[in-house]
């Protein structure tokens, strides 16, 4: 029998997350694969703006704010100075590919020795419920009252897309929080990823598809049935890429 | 360095700043200051330090504001619309009470502008320039000597009071060659680094943030910085007085325009006329009490600037109504002659009348 116990990284702080919303199994397994690593004094994360801007208050190690979509730049910086330290950035899809996605790119290309991870819920939610870069087609939101309408606002970003192409990008991964075993799944992309930043090869991120139950206006079971069967369809799962 | 060696402003602060212990320089192409981005990508590899030609001015500052957040000395640089774009990390830098070095090398404006030599960022460096109640320490050279010193002295100033400090220089400063002699910053302080980003062995984790949702804690932030700035105001004042001690009229300029008017003075002195400068070396924080007591004797005041009038509204809250305030200034997009200084003070002096 597994007992489930608080990692040392997390702290105990009540959760301002929503009912049902991914974010608190995606700090929860971040913070299980640095303290299985044995790296939490060597850590340095960087918040975003969004959902997770307060994500120090449950990390328990290092970490730095960082302007709306400049995770990337910021965390370049630290790494910079800071060779030796495990650095990552912990991104919504409106911070990351909105208002930040040329931070991302170029970060990606320069080939930093940072971590990326992307919490994609296809809406911000900090904000209200508004689209997001990564809203699905159809989807309402309250900004696409009558559903996204591709025509006017474009198509959904695929981050994995966008980034395989570039040569210095090491490894990138999309996972799910839906079951144990997909959340066993991500959760070994998670420690991938860190691996290849500890040797020191080059740019990685991992994309989590994670549910919103609040602005998808659902419960949180239909949310994760909701990824399974609809999300995962425009943003597939599973490796993209691994140098 | 140990001789005297020719350079160009923007040359003689990147050397300075290496040579004040900054291994960190984040830029992005903008003229006219794009010799110490140049500079500093051979010199930084150099002293094993880390140079990025960054994907914008946006990504630069954010970057300083990283390696800011690991106490590490670091500097960026820019003009104008690139500042313009800076602003936002500089608000964030001042909220996070982190230290950084950030050059503006002035161009003339409002928009694209043209890269002619300018002044008229005094606004948006001496008043905050981005969102929220902050000030950043606001230095201006007036020659390649003057900014190799002042350079080394933002980092110090930076590191001492948590606060991002810009150097504020009009494009002839960045452009022009002078001999200038650098020698390594004598560290003469020690700063507490005990809230750097380090990696939290044996200690609580440091946070770097300007957030602050708990309830008073935004207003304590505020509080602790207004004390810093008043702090600043009351050691940091620094200023050129030439030959106001006796003076009836005083120019007040900065910058190349000071220089100018320094010529002035002594051309005037020559034909009895006793006119005196005041430099501001520090626009924030502004001299005003030290203006304020030229007006025991001084009785007219010349403000000499290259923009539309931005440094007199210091000279005002300085000197009030007491006294005469007159203005000569050009806009963006051309260059100020002698001459003209030299005119404007001879109708002052026309129109005082009998009293000199």
């Amino acid at each position: 029998m597994t007992t489930y116990t608080v990692p040392e990284i997390l702290n105990e702080a009540r959760t301002h997350y929503c009912a049902g919303c991914g974010h608190g199994i995606l700090h929860r397994l971040v913070a299980e694969v640095i303290d299985e690593m044995g790296l939490r004094e060597e850590a340095i994360g960087v918040a975003p703006v969004g959902c997770a801007v307060i994500a120090y208050e449950y990390l328990n190690f290092d970490m730095s704010e960082a302007a709306h979509g400049r995770a990337p730049a910021v965390a370049t910086g630290i790494k910079r100075s800071l060779p030796d330290k495990l650095v990552f950035t912990y991104q919504g899809d409106g911070d990351l590919l909105a208002i930040g996605c040329t931070e991302l790119i170029h970060a990606a290309n320069r080939g930093e020795n940072i971590t990326i991870f992307f919490a994609n819920n296809n809406v911000y939610g900090m904000t209200g419920g508004q689209m997001a870069p990564t809203t699905l087609e159809g989807q309402k939101t309250l900004t696409t009252p009558s559903g996204r309408n591709i025509k006017d606002t474009g198509h959904p970003i695929d981050a994995m897309k966008l980034l395989e192409n570039f040569q210095s990008v090491v490894f990138l991964a999309r996972g799910i929080l839906t079951s144990p075993k997909e959340i066993a799944k991500t959760k070994s992309y998670i420690r991938k990823a860190f691996e290849i930043q500890q040797q020191g090869i080059g740019f990685s991120m991992v994309e989590v598809l994670s549910q919103c139950p609040t602005y998808w206006r659902m419960t949180p079971v239909n949310a994760l049935k909701h990824i399974e069967q609809t999300v995962t369809k425009q943003f597939p799962t599973g490796i993209f890429k691994d140098i | 360095m140990t001789e005297k060696i020719l350079l160009c402003g923007n040359e003689a602060i990147a050397e300075a700043a290496i040579q004040s212990g900054c291994r960190y320089y984040y830029g992005y192409p903008i003229t006219p200051q794009n010799e110490i981005s140049a500079y500093m990508s051979y010199r930084m590899p150099q002293v094993g330090g880390t140079f990025i030609q960054a994907e914008s001015e946006l990504a630069a500052i954010n970057m300083v504001y990283g390696t800011a957040t690991t106490g590490k000395r670091v500097l960026t640089s820019s003009s104008g619309p690139g500042i313009s774009l800076k602003q936002e990390g500089i608000s964030y830098l001042a909220g996070s009470e982190l230290p950084a070095v950030i050059v503006n090398v002035m161009r003339a404006g409002p928009g694209l502008g043209n890269i002619t030599p300018s002044q008229a960022d005094y606004f948006q460096a001496t008043r905050g320039g981005g969102h929220g109640d902050y000030r950043t320490i606001v230095l201006a050279p007036a020659s390649v000597q003057e900014s190799a010193d002042l350079t080394k002295r933002a980092f110090v100033l930076a590191d001492k009071y948590r606060i991002p400090v810009m150097l504020l220089l009009d494009g002839m400063q960045g452009q022009m060659r002078e001999p200038v002699l650098i020698e390594p910053l004598k560290e003469t302080e020690q700063f507490d680094k005990s809230w750097c980003l380090t990696g939290c062995k044996g200690r609580k984790p440091n946070i770097a943030r300007s957030l602050y949702l708990e309830d008073k804690a935004l207003p304590d932030l505020n509080e602790r910085l207004l004390k810093r700035y008043a702090e600043i105001e009351k050691r940091e004042i620094d200023v050129d007085q030439y030959k106001t001690g006796d003076a009836d009229i005083v120019i007040v300029a900065y910058g190349t325009p000071a220089r100018m008017c320094r010529s002035m003075v002594d051309l005037f002195r020559k034909k009895g006329v006793k006119v005196g400068l005041f430099r501001p070396i520090t626009l924030w924080p502004f001299p005003y009490d030290l203006l304020e007591k030229t007006s025991k004797h001084t009785q007219e005041y010349l403000v000499v600037e290259w923009s539309a009038g931005q440094l007199i509204e210091d000279v005002r809250l300085a000197l009030g109504k007491s006294k005469p305030i007159h203005f000569h200034g050009v806009l963006g997009g051309r260059l100020m002659k002698i001459n003209e200084v030299e005119s404007k003070l001879d109708s002052i002096i026309a129109n005082m009348g009998a009293h000199i």
